[in-house]
């Protein structure tokens, strides 16, 4: 195996299981904004909500397209909110 | 990234949702060789990637019911056609009537859909409950059940369009918002936060602001948008609602999709104009009844999201498709009132045929907007 080889098969969102190789290839097609690659592959969504791989995947997408990290569009954050059961949101009456 | 700039097209789509992606394949597949979508943010970020992904063919009309048999057999060979999973889950419909007039009209609803070839049918409470392990519906009166209805994935069928319509040559420009369209008789360009386009032909696929890009072509369409609210649970065993449960007096939907999760929503009370995207409790606490209600065993279940996204409202809850006989060259596929994810394949093919040879497979002659001039909407009971 090539060092490119390795480095494609690494995987960078354990999460969902998505290799570096999936990353580089959806970037390469054009889908290079974290929005657009977390639609498709699921990265991101995952139990730890990206912080296992946002990071490296911002630095890949800044590296692909030759732009300072700081210009790639990090993403819709969506804040981390405590889950609720819908028997106890249910049982609250009249809403507000 | 250094991006070619067309500065002349034979068609310029606005909006790259479900709508404009599906356009622009099936012109390219067509043969028309300059396609240029212009999005203002990037595909699927509109309604789009907010929707619930519900497909049916449970419908009310002749045409409704044809153009959601089209579609759902579309759907169904999409993976094979566009070289991409689209995440097609075929667990059905089960429509819920609580009163004996809507029980009375999904029966009429069901003879229509057996007569054109959909094989829906009435199924009882016992047939209901083995349909949807879970279900509790003791107040119901009656069921109907077809099931090839559905759900997709509204990002990967979105992509799947958009990338094979540029393998096929068309051009996407993301971040590129439409400020105007040139009008001289007949359209002749496009006017962007990047620079202009010539073009003879512009498709509005513009969604909740598919009326404001009329305006800009001199065309007045009565629509607006209202916000729909939805949440998603935690994933849970699959199997629990394998069906989409659908009322229309009830006023919900509610699915599981595959990966486990449970996705629900309804109708704001009165249907408000509204262009936010705001979040209330007034909505999760009224879902969350309605879901454990229905639903009863899944009290212990955690809603994780809520979000919303907007319906594109037409005066009778059905879309315009086709050229405006007011400006030539200008083209509608919008105002899908909440339906425009599931007819976007079958809609995406009939207006690519229009465009290109002047008529299409199946006559949407009716769905033009001057029939809410001539007063003539279409009365579809099938919708919430
Ligand atoms: C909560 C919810 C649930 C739903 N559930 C279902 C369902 O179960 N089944 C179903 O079939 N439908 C459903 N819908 C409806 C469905 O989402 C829409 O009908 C459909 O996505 C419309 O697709 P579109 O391509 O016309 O619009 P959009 O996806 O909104 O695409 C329009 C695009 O145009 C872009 N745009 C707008 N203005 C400009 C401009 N000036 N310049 C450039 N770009 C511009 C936008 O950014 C957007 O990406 C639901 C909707 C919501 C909100
Ligand atoms: S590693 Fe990607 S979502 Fe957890």
């Amino acid at each position: 195996m090539t060092e490119e080889e390795k480095e494609r098969n690494v995987i960078v969102c354990r999460c969902e299981e998505i290799t570096m190789g999936e990353i580089r290839d959806w970037i390469a097609r054009g889908y290079d904004t974290f929005d657009e690659l977390k639609h498709i592959l699921r990265v991101g969504m995952g139990p730890c909500q990206g912080r296992g791989c946002r990071e490296i995947i911002l630095r890949e997408i800044a590296k692909m397209k030759n732009v300072p990290i700081t210009q790639v569009d990090p993403g819709t954050f969506r804040p981390p909110s405590k889950p609720v059961k819908l028997e106890l949101l249910a049982k609250k009456e009249g809403g507000e | 990234m250094a991006e070619e700039w067309k500065r002349s097209a034979d068609v310029v789509i606005i909006g790259a949702g479900i709508q404009g992606c599906s356009i622009a394949y099936n012109l390219a597949k067509l043969g028309v060789k300059d396609v240029v979508v212009l999005e203002k943010d990037t595909p699927t970020a509109g309604s789009t990637g907010r929707c619930a992904a519900g497909i049916r063919a449970q419908w009310g009309t002749k045409m409704n019911c044809q153009l959601g048999l089209a579609s759902l057999e579309i759907l169904e060979h999409l993976h094979e056609e566009l070289g991409m999973d689209i995440g097609l889950h075929q667990g059905g419909y089960l429509m819920v009537a609580y009163k004996e007039s809507e029980f009375e009209q999904l029966k009429k609803n069901v003879a229509l859909q057996n007569s054109l070839g959909i094989t829906s049918r009435v199924v009882n409470k016992e047939e209901a409950y083995e349909i949807c392990p879970t279900l509790s519906a003791e107040d119901a009166v009656g069921f109907t059940y077809h099931h090839r209805d559905g759900h997709a994935d509204p990002f990967l069928t979105t992509i799947a369009y958009h990338k094979a319509a540029s393998e096929k040559g068309v051009r996407f420009y993301k971040f590129t918002e439409c400020t105007g369209i040139k009008v001289k008789g007949e359209v002749k360009g496009v006017v962007t936060t990047r620079g202009e386009i010539d073009t003879p032909v512009v498709v509005d696929a513009a969604g909740p602001y598919s009326q404001h890009i009329a305006a800009m072509a001199g065309i007045k369409l009565p629509f607006y948008s209202e916000r729909h609210e939805i949440l998603v649970t935690e994933p849970v065993e699959f199997g629990v609602c394998p069906c989409m449960l659908m009322s229309f007096s009830g006023n919900y939907y509610i699915q599981q999709r595959p990966i486990g999760s449970i996705i629900a929503g309804c109708s704001p009370e009165g249907h408000p104009e509204d262009y936010s995207l705001g979040n209330t409790w007034n909505f999760l606490e009224h879902m969350s009844r309605v879901i454990v209600k229905l639903l009863p065993k899944l009290g212990g279940v955690r809603v994780v999201r809520q979000w919303s996204g907007m319906y594109n409202m037409s005066p009778d809850k059905q879309p315009v498709i086709g050229e405006s006989k007011e400006v030539k060259g200008f083209y509608i596929s919008a105002g899908f009132s909440g339906h425009g994810f599931m007819f976007g394949p079958i809609s995406g093919k009939l207006l690519a045929e229009l465009i290109v040879t002047g008529t299409s497979s199946i006559p949407i002659d009716v769905l033009n907007y001057d029939r809410f001039e001539r007063g003539e909407l279409i009365e579809e009971p099938a919708v919430v």
